[in-house]
C-alpha cells in the first residue's frame, strides 16, 4: 500500500472554479469528463448512470447524469440550483460551482462565482459566441473572477477546424476587451469525446496550448488574495475568566488579506484608537506572523474597547470609515427592491441598517448597456447608491473582494435579497 | 513573506473555524452535534482551534439511536469528558416510549427516525442552530445545500427554495420556532477528512481500523452480526477482516473488507478507493435514488 508521499499534505493547493454555458452546450458532460478521466467517478455511481441510461433507452454512458441532483431535475432533466462537486488530482484539491446556465439565473451564477478563483465559459463551437456568452463573462468580471477560460466545445461537430475555433477567439476577444480581465485562456475540446480535456486525443494536433486539467492544475493563484492590506474584522471576543486568563482579552477573526506581525502598529477601525500587536495565538500555540486567509486570535497591548464588527488595519494603512458608497447591486429576489424601505447590510462581520437611496442606472447583462431606470426586479444588476446607519470600514470591490463585498437581508423575511459590490466610498 | 500558497487543509480549516465563530457570534443558541464519528470528531478540533482558550460557547448534542456500536459511546463520552465541554444525549428510546417514534420491528434501521428525536431536541432546549458534520461529497442531495441550511418551523428543507449564499457571508437569522444547520465541513471530502485526522494525531473509534468481525453478506453488502443482526434462512455468518468507513445504526451501516491497521493506511485506501462512502455502506441509502433528499426534507440532517 503505497505510503504517504513525503510533503503532500502540505503542497495541495485548492481551486475554486465555476463552469458557465447555455442550455446544451454540454457543461453536464464536461464535468462529468473532469470527473471521469481524473478517476473522481466511483464505481457505484457509474453504475448508476449506466442504468439510468439505459432505461432513458439511451447507449453507452450519458455522463451529465453525474451532475444530477435532486428529484426534481431528474424527473424535469433541469438543474435548478447550484451543486458543489469536489475532485482531487496529485496537485491540486479542486471545487466546482456547477451553476445553471438558463436565462433566468443570473443570481445563480453571481453565487457559484462569488467565491471562485477561475470560470469556465463553455461556448457551442457551431453556435459560437452568443449572447448568453457574452453574459456569463461579464458576470464573471463583475464578480472579479481572476482568470477565465473559455472552452469552445463539440470541435468534434465542426471537424475539429482550427479555423472555426480562431474565428471563436477573436469574436470573444473582441467583447472581452471591454471586460477587466487581465488574461484569457481559450482551448478546443470535444467534452463528449473527451479531446484536451484530460487527455490531448488525436485530432487536435493543431492546438499546441495546454489541456484544460493542465491549465487547472497549474494556474497560479497564489495573488488571487490582496496581499496588501491587511484587513481583520473581529468575530469573537474570548475572555476566558479562568484563574490563570484572567486579564486575557484575545480578538478572535480571519485575516481577510495582507499580513501582521507582533509588534506591529494597529489602528481599529471606525473609532480610530491605536495600539500594537502584543501576541499572535493559534491552538498549536504563539506564532510571529500570520497572512490571509489564517483564521487567528490577536492579543493587543492597550486595553480598548474592541467588538465584533470592528476592523483592524494596520496604522496609517489608507482605507474608507463611510456611511454613504456607490456599489453595482444584484438584485436576488421575487420581491423587488423598494426604495423607501430599510433592509439589512451585512459587510465583513457587521450587520447594519440601510436603504438604497439612488438608482443611477441598471445594467443590460447581454450588451452590457446601461440604461435608466427606478426599480429592481430579480436578477437585475444597478449601479447604485446606499446609505447606511453606522460606518463601514471598506474597500474598493476590484482591489478587496473581502471588504468590498456585502449582502442585503429582508428584515420581514430573512431572506438574503441582493449582493453587492462596493465601487467607491462617497 | 512567504509565496507557499496555502495548503488546502489549512485553507478548509480556516474556512470551517470562520464559519463556527459565526454562529457563535451571531445564533442566540445552538448546539454542536456529536456523535462520536469521525466528521464530529474532526468537528471538535475545529471549535477547539476556534475558541480556545476560551470554553466552547455550545454544549454538545448527541441524538442516539441506540442502535450504536458500543466502541463509538464510550469514545463519545470519553472525548466530552476530556473536553470538559456539556454533553446532552438525547435518545430515540424516549422518542418510542413516548409514542412519537412507532417502528414496525424492534431490529429496523432508525437512522431516518433520528429526525423526530432532533426535532424535539430542538424544541426542547430552543436551540436556534445546529452546527453538524455533514459534507456535502458525501451524497447528492447534500451537494446543494448550503452551509448555513435554513429549516422552516418544521423542521423541513425546501431544496428549490434556498437563501442565496455569496462570499463567506452567512445568513443566520430566522424567525422564533425555525432553525438553521450549519455545516462548517461542507467542502471538505472522505480523503481530507483522514488527511485531516491524521495531520492533527486524531484518536477515532477502533471500529475506524481493520478488525475481526463476524458477518453476513446481504445484498451488495456485509453486515455486522450484533444482536439486531442475525442470519436468515439460508444465509451464513463468517469470520472477515474488516472496518467500518461510517459508523451509524448498527442495523445498516456496512463494514468494508479491509486490513487498514492505522490512519496512514486508511488514507491510502480512501484515496485509491472505487466506491463512495454511501454506497458502500449504507443500506437505507439505497432503497431510492432520492433517499437523502426524502429525508432531509422531513428533517433529518
Amino acid at each position: 500500500m503505497a505510503a504517504i508521499e513525503k510533503g503532500s499534505l502540505d503542497q495541495t493547493e485548492l481551486l475554486r472554479f465555476i463552469t458557465a454555458g447555455s442550455v446544451d452546450d454540454g457543461k453536464s458532460t464536461l464535468i462529468g469528463r473532469l470527473l471521469h478521466d481524473s478517476k473522481s467517478i466511483f464505481e457505484d455511481q457509474l453504475s448508476s448512470i449506466t442504468s439510468t441510461t439505459r432505461r432513458r433507452g439511451m447507449e453507452g454512458v450519458d455522463l451529465s447524469l453525474l451532475t444530477d441532483g435532486l428529484q426534481a431535475e431528474r424527473e424535469q432533466g433541469i438543474t435548478i440550483d447550484v451543486a458543489y462537486r469536489y475532485f482531487a488530482t496529485p496537485k491540486r484539491k479542486f471545487i466546482i460551482a456547477d451553476t445553471p446556465g438558463h436565462e433566468q439565473y443570473t443570481r445563480n451564477m453571481v453565487t457559484g462565482a462569488s467565491t471562485a478563483n477561475l470560470a469556465v465559459i463553455l461556448i457551442d463551437a457551431r453556435k459560437g459566441v452568443l449572447t448568453q456568452s457574452r453574459r456569463h463573462a461579464y458576470l464573471a468580471s463583475l464578480v472579479g473572477i481572476p482568470h477565465l477560460v473559455v472552452a469552445v466545445n463539440k470541435m468534434d461537430l465542426v471537424d475539429y477546424s482550427q479555423s472555426v475555433f480562431d474565428e471563436i477567439c477573436k469574436d470573444f476577444s473582441r467583447f472581452a476587451e471591454r471586460l477587466n480581465f487581465h488574461h484569457i485562456d481559450f482551448i478546443p475540446i470535444s467534452a463528449l469525446r473527451g479531446d484536451m480535456v484530460v487527455e490531448r486525443g488525436d485530432q487536435l494536433n493543431w492546438y499546441k496550448g495546454m489541456t484544460l486539467m493542465d491549465l487547472l492544475e497549474n494556474i497560479s493563484i497564489s495573488h488571487d488574495v490582496n496581499r496588501e492590506d491587511f484587513r481583520f474584522p473581529v468575530q469573537w471576543v474570548c475572555r476566558p475568566h479562568t484563574k490563570e486568563l484572567h486579564d486575557f482579552r484575545g480578538y478572535m477573526g480571519r485575516i481577510e488579506s495582507g499580513a501582521i506581525q507582533v509588534g506591529d502598529a494597529i489602528t481599529v477601525l471606525p473609532s480610530g484608537l491605536n495600539s500594537r500587536v502584543k501576541e499572535i495565538v493559534l491552538y498549536e500555540g504563539p506564532i510571529e506572523q500570520a497572512e490571509a486567509p489564517q483564521s487567528i486570535t490577536l492579543t493587543i497591548e492597550d486595553h480598548l474597547d474592541i467588538s465584533r464588527g470592528d476592523v483592524l488595519v494596520k496604522t496609517g494603512d489608507l482605507t474608507q470609515v463611510t456611511k454613504t458608497f456607490d456599489a453595482m447591486l444584484c438584485w436576488l429576489s421575487e420581491q423587488p427592491l423598494d426604495p423607501a424601505r430599510k433592509y439589512l447590510i451585512k459587510h465583513t462581520t457587521r450587520v447594519v441598517k440601510a436603504v438604497v437611496s439612488r438608482i443611477d442606472y441598471r445594467v443590460d447583462v447581454n450588451t452590457m448597456d446601461h440604461e435608466a431606470s427606478d426599480k429592481l426586479t430579480m436578477n437585475d444588476i444597478a449601479h447604485v447608491n446606499i446609505k447606511v446607519q453606522q460606518p463601514l470600514v471598506c474597500d474598493d470591490y476590484q482591489r478587496n473582494r473581502a471588504t468590498g463585498c456585502f449582502i442585503v437581508i429582508d428584515e420581514s423575511s430573512n431572506n438574503t435579497v441582493g449582493a453587492g459590490m462596493i465601487c467607491t466610498a462617497v | 513573506m512567504s509565496n507557499r500558497p496555502f495548503a488546502h487543509l489549512d485553507a478548509l480549516e480556516s474556512e470551517s473555524i470562520h464559519i463556527m465563530r459565526e454562529v457563535a457570534a451571531e445564533c442566540a443558541n445552538p448546539v454542536l452535534l456529536f456523535s462520536g464519528g469521525k466528521d464530529s470528531i474532526v468537528m471538535l478540533r475545529l471549535a477547539e482551534k476556534a475558541f480556545r482558550p476560551c470554553r466552547f460557547p455550545f454544549p454538545l448534542m448527541h441524538i442516539d439511536t441506540e442502535h450504536n456500536f458500543p466502541e463509538v459511546i464510550e469514545f463519545r463520552n470519553h472525548r466530552a469528558k476530556e473536553l470538559g465541554e456539556r454533553l446532552i444525549v438525547r435518545s430515540m428510546e424516549d422518542s418510542i416510549k413516548k409514542g412519537r417514534v412507532v417502528l414496525r420491528s424492534e431490529t429496523q434501521s432508525r437512522n431516518a427516525f433520528q429526525s423526530v428525536t432532533l426535532l424535539d431536541a430542538i424544541a426542547e432546549f430552543g436551540f436556534d442552530a445546529c452546527i453538524g458534520g455533514a459534507r456535502r461529497d458525501e451524497e447528492k442531495a447534500r451537494a446543494k445545500e448550503r452551509i448555513f441550511s435554513f429549516r422552516d418551523e418544521f423542521g423541513q428543507w425546501d431544496p428549490k427554495n434556498q437563501r442565496p449564499e455569496l462570499w463567506d457571508l452567512y445568513n443566520t437569522r430566522t424567525h422564533s420556532g425555525e432553525n438553521i444547520r450549519v455545516f462548517p465541513i461542507s467542502n471538505w471530502t472522505e480523503l481530507d477528512v483522514w488527511e485531516y485526522i491524521f495531520r492533527e494525531k486524531l484518536e477515532v473509534p477502533s471500529i475506524y481500523f481493520a478488525h475481526e468481525r463476524e458477518v453476513i453478506r446481504r445484498e451488495a453488502g456485509l453486515l455486522p452480526v450484533s444482536h439486531l443482526v442475525q442470519p436468515e434462512p439460508g444465509e451464513q455468518a463468517q469470520k472477515m477482516t474488516v472496518r467500518f468507513r461510517t459508523v451509524g445504526d448498527m442495523s445498516c451501516t456496512c463494514p468494508v473488507a479491509s486490513d487498514a491497521a492505522s490512519i496512514e493506511a486508511i488514507i491510502a485506501e480512501t484515496a485509491m478507493t472505487r466506491i463512495t462512502e454511501r454506497g458502500a455502506t449504507r443500506m437505507d441509502d439505497q432503497t431510492s435514488e432520492a433517499s437523502m433528499e426524502l429525508r432531509k426534507k422531513e428533517g433529518y440532517f
